[in-house]
């Protein structure tokens, strides 16, 4: 493959679509696609066909606004249309050419949209996912082609390292650096590991990326090989993902017949294919080590580092191990040049982040913002605020490694050292939304009743310690909790986080510590007064019955 | 191939000592004379670094390193007790004996046990934490030994020793957090295992009275793993 056969390739698809300028877009990712997008798919296919109208009908990614779903966009006007029914499309159909009907208009000038830069998302819901022309079409393919031919693998990493791109499962660490030191370390055979298991509660984004534009990743993947020397790469994705893993199957599938996957690709020295391992159902797989382990067919429990994967991971071979965002970033870069990205985001946290944003806002779906934005303006501008006349209380990130954000840190840039300063950690993207119905001593039993069933049970600290915080919460919301405690429980938080074996102990209790730090009135309310002002709790229950 | 090893100068609670590169930090320690406390180690398994107990301070490190597992380097200094990691060690043990059910006044294993002689060691008198009193079966079925998942501490040492050393893999866990459990075969009962080969080594290396042999009253069961650095140095051609 050449740039000059990509380019015909993208030209046959513009010729296609100048043919037929007029389409219909249906979303069918996860969350439209649980609403039956689908079958709206057919109905307007159907429609289509039946009044004999030149239209085409296509399946695309994720459009982001989620809450307002199915969505359909409508070419070449770029018309967004909401809440889809089955019965509306004879009329959309009809109006193809004039105004939709004012019930299924979205706007796109609402903040939701404007308000984002789209670097990972750029195809998604724009092209169909299950088609590598359309990929091909949107310069897809080219940072591969031009990586290959034109550049040595040390000036991939170098670019890489320009972008100041930091890991995007959650911990930050340097993109380059790793990719540096999986290409500097001597090995034979050496492997690239996409970690798409991506499992915090409220976090969408890497499923979303590998619904909508799973080429992205394959080709970062692909980039990725060549610059530190494998010629094998994994996905690992979890098989609560099933679209996310037919539509990857399709797309290695299609990488193949057109030889970005195979041994000598566009006729470098260079071979490469890549493989699906499909996870049993795991949290603490998404440790690398755990992954790792896991791909090998044993019992996916961590192990301590050193040795890190990049000097031994799978089965002992130097392993570059990167999150499916980190890798979706990287055709981008490529293509426009590390210090382009680099001058996106702040000093420290370069680029874009994707967020899932959910709980209690108004527009729940998948954001791309700017690094350093700050959350205000995420969840009030972007999220449009939180409905039904509540007040806003909590942001949590990070899911159950992660922390609740309180109402006065809000005017917070969003990048990996200002989320750690107020306790709480970028992580993998989810972001959820609380108001004041929200019990924060409930949530962060919630969090620890997530980390104690997840915990894989090797080491005592996490597997005993997480049970006990848990017994311990349980007491609280229940009204039969001490002060004891709860001092008890602050000297667990610090024992299993300075003590467990892997991250997923010693970040179980950051969602206690956060709401120790910011909400400390509601435990000593719930301990103390049997109240929980929030009115979520049973401790409630028992105080109306001894008055 | 790994280079030969190289002579490394370090410093144990401010006690100068030397070790090979390929020694770990609790190797050098023991090697002077100096105890750091350990569970799932045993000298001729794999390490696992899972107990947490050997957890030591590293200086220019905030994070606490696992002695079984972290090689020693030039110039380190490590402490191995401090007030810090005194109260996590004795934390470890309260919370192993509130997991499970560890009644030792009728354990097979009294007086004999490792988790009681840490507990001993480091001033364990009573247990803050509630205990969870878990309702777990003990299983009879093999004919010379038994195991007692409620005094089981999942240590994994009967795991290693099954597969490592025996070459049976009878022993393996099943489930995960605190409803791991250890299991023979594809969780059938011990005595209908196809894989034991009723050797016995599991039931030396267990630290507690989890397993033990059937025929031995409570306070008289002696366990003996030193035969795995016997058998180690057989195979490294050592003796």
């Amino acid at each position: 493959m050449t740039l000059d056969e990509l380019e015909q390739i993208a030209n046959e698809v513009q010729a296609a679509k100048e043919k037929s300028p007029r389409a219909l877009n249906v979303c069918v990712a996860a969350g439209c696609l649980s609403l039956h997008s689908d079958a709206i798919k057919s109905a307007l296919e159907k429609e289509v066909q039946r009044t004999g109208v030149n239209c085409r009908v296509a399946g695309t990614g994720c459009m982001g606004l989620c809450s307002l779903g199915p969505l359909v966009n409508r070419e070449p006007d770029g018309q967004l249309l909401k809440n889809v029914a089955e019965a509306d499309a004879a009329e959309i159909v009809e109006k193809l050419e004039s105004v939709p009907p004012e019930r299924l208009l979205c706007s796109r000038e609402q903040p939701f949209f404007q308000r984002q830069t789209a670097v990972v998302l750029e195809n998604s819901g724009r092209i169909n996912p299950e088609k590598i022309e359309e990929y091909i079409a949107a310069e897809g393919y080219q940072a591969l082609v031009r990586a290959l031919t034109e550049m040595a693998p040390a000036q991939i990493v170098q670019e890489v390292s320009k972008s100041g791109l930091r890991g995007r499962g959650g911990a930050g660490y340097p993109t380059g650096l790793k990719w540096g030191t999986v290409a500097k370390t001597i090995g034979t055979t050496k492997y690239v590991i996409c970690n798409a298991d991506e499992g915090d509660p409220g976090a969408f984004m890497d499923r979303s990326v590998l619904e909508s534009d799973p080429h992205r990743v394959l080709e970062g993947m692909i980039v990725a090989g060549y610059a530190v020397g494998a010629s094998q790469g994994y996905i690992y994705v979890r098989a609560e993902y099933p679209l996310a893993i037919k539509r990857l199957q399709a797309a290695i599938r299609d990488a193949r017949r057109l030889g970005f996957l195979g041994s000598q690709i566009c006729n470098a020295k260079f071979s490469f294919d890549i493989e699906i391992r499909i996870g049993g159902g795991a949290f603490v797989c998404g440790e690398e080590t755990a992954l790792i382990a896991s791909i090998e067919g044993r019992r996916g429990t961590p192990r301590p580092r050193p040795p890190f994967p990049a000097q031994s991971g799978l089965w002992q071979m130097p392993t570059l191990i990167n999150n499916v965002e980190s890798f979706a970033n990287i055709p981008t870069i490529l293509r426009r040049g590390g210090e382009w990205y680099a001058s996106l985001g702040t000093k420290k946290s370069k680029g874009t982040k994707v967020f899932a944003l959910c709980g209690k806002v108004r527009n729940v779906g998948l954001i791309e913002v700017p690094m350093g934005t700050p959350l205000r303006q995420i969840i009030f501008e972007i999220g449009g605020g939180i409905p039904d006349g509540h007040r806003f209380k909590a942001v949590q990130t990070g899911g159950p490694s992660g922390g609740c954000i309180p109402e006065q840190s809000l005017d917070l840039p969003v990048d990996y050292e200002s989320l750690k300063e107020v306790g709480s950690i970028m992580g993998s993207g989810g972001m959820i939304v609380m108001d004041d119905s929200a019990c924060m001593v409930n949530v962060a039993r919630y969090f620890m009743e997530f980390c104690m069933s997840e915990s894989c049970g090797k080491c005592i600290p996490c597997r005993a310690g997480t049970a006990q915080m848990f017994e311990l919460l349980t007491r609280m919301t229940s009204g039969t909790a001490t002060p004891q405690d709860l001092e008890l429980l602050e000297d667990l938080c610090d024992m299993v986080s300075s003590t467990s074996l892997c991250g997923l102990g010693q970040s179980a209790p950051n969602p206690v510590l956060s709401t120790l730090r910011y909400f400390r009135e509601e435990y000593t309310e719930h301990i103390v007064d049997k109240h929980c002002r929030a009115g979520v709790c049973e401790c409630n229950h028992l105080a109306e019955v001894s008055a | 191939m790994n280079p030969a090893p190289a002579v490394k100068t370090l410093a144990i609670d401010g006690i100068d000592v030397s070790a090979s590169s390929d020694q770990t930090i609790l190797d050098a320690a023991r090697e002077n004379g100096i105890s750091i406390p350990t569970l799932c180690h045993l000298d001729g398994l794999t390490e696992v670094g899972a107990c947490r107990m050997c957890l030591v301070e590293l200086k220019g490190s905030t994070r606490l390193q696992p002695a079984c597992v972290t090689l020693v380097e030039e110039g380190m200094e490590v402490t191995t007790r401090t007030p810090r990691l005194e109260k996590y060690r004795r934390m470890v043990l309260e919370l192993l004996f509130a997991e499970r059910n560890h009644v030792c006044s009728v354990c097979v294993a009294n007086n004999m046990c490792e988790l009681q002689d840490q507990a001993k060691a480091h001033g364990v008198t009573h247990v803050r934490f509630p205990y969870r009193s878990p309702e777990l079966p003990v299983d009879v079925s093999h004919e010379r030994f038994a195991l007692d998942h409620n005094r089981c501490i999942l240590c994994t040492r009967c795991v290693r020793v099954c597969n490592e050393i025996e070459g049976a893999h009878t022993w393996d866990l099943l489930g995960r957090g605190v409803n791991s459990l250890l299991i023979s075969d594809l969780h059938q009962p011990w005595g209908e295992s196809d894989t034991c080969t009723s050797c016995g080594k599991c039931v030396q290396v267990c630290p507690t009275g989890a397993l033990f042999d059937k025929s031995k009253v409570g306070g008289k069961v002696r366990k003996n793993p030193d035969f795995l650095s016997y058998l180690n140095e057989m195979r490294e051609g050592l003796r």
